[in-house]
């Protein structure tokens, strides 16, 4: 079981990595690692503890925290979703803004129940009944992407909003298509 | 499901809110209704079953809700997403 004080370390270390703060108010940032802590304790990885999660590691995999959606929204809105991460204005100033959720709805409607539950998610209102069969998907389709810019390679459902090397934009990256010939 | 009913002075307006047991906006909305007297019902959405999440989703969805947490209901009808107190103070007149 991992300690609250480890939870804070890493958080710590990531922040400095990043060029990042972690929240300035006290109370806030305890809440935010215990939110983690339960979370690891429960789900075996630091699930974040602002949103709804499915238990199923490949659903959650964009909101183990650093969520992939931390860079785009500190870069936009000097903070993350949960605000545990800001930018050094939003340190000194200590004023959180408001920050709305990023990540795509059928990626939330995941969390509850699956592929079924997310394709009837969409506006309309249309409940169409799924078999039964069809929550039994509980992976996700992945391919390889490239960085344009630096090469970094990934094999996740998609490209990162931001480069973890190189700091390309998300359109920086392409899909790297494989075939495979059987001859003779 | 299980829901919990907190006591309060003030029961003007039915509030349901839709939290996670982890999350500190979630908390503090709680615990803004607790100092403000409002009695209020609630929900921890992390730790109910997956069919619960299901009804839960499609209620808050029915209502015009966003998927976030906390999401604050009052009187069946006003949707606040987030722990936004001047929302919550304009809607249930404190």
């Amino acid at each position: 079981m991992i300690t609250l004080e480890e939870v804070r370390r890493r958080a710590e270390a990531d922040a400095k990595t990043y060029g990042y703060y972690l929240t300035p108010q006290q109370d806030l940032l305890q809440g935010f690692l215990e939110g983690l802590k339960t979370n690891e304790d429960r789900y075996g990885y630091p699930l974040c503890p602002c949103r709804l999660t499915s238990g199923n590691f490949e659903f959650d995999r964009d909101i183990i925290c650093p969520c992939d959606y931390r860079d785009p929204d500190v870069a936009q809105y000097g903070s993350c979703y949960c605000r545990l991460y800001v930018n050094k204005k939003v340190y000194e100033s200590q004023n959180l803004p408001e920050v709305p959720e990023r990540r795509p709805l059928d990626k939330q409607a995941r969390a509850y129940g699956g592929e079924a539950a997310a394709k009837s998610t969409p506006a309309g209102g249309t409940q169409e009944k799924q078999p039964t069969t069809a929550k039994a998907e509980s992976t996700v389709k992945k391919k390889l992407w490239y960085c344009k810019q630096c090469g970094y390679v990934v094999f996740r459902e998609d490209p990162p909003y931001v480069c973890p090397v190189c700091k390309a934009k998300r359109e920086m990256f392409a899909e790297i298509e494989s075939s495979v010939e059987f001859n003779g | 499901m299980n829901i919990s009913k907190v006591a309060g002075k003030n029961n003007k307006h039915k509030v349901f809110v839709y939290a996670l047991s982890t999350c500190v906006w979630c908390k503090l909305t709680k615990q803004y209704l607790i100092d403000n007297n409002i009695e209020y019902e609630y929900v921890d959405v992390d730790l109910c079953a997956e069919e619960d999440k299901q009804k839960i989703r499609d209620t808050i969805t029915s209502k015009g809700g966003m998927l976030s947490y906390p999401t604050t209901i009052v009187d069946d009808k006003v949707v606040i997403t987030g722990f936004r107190k001047d929302q919550l103070k304009e809607s249930l007149e404190i």
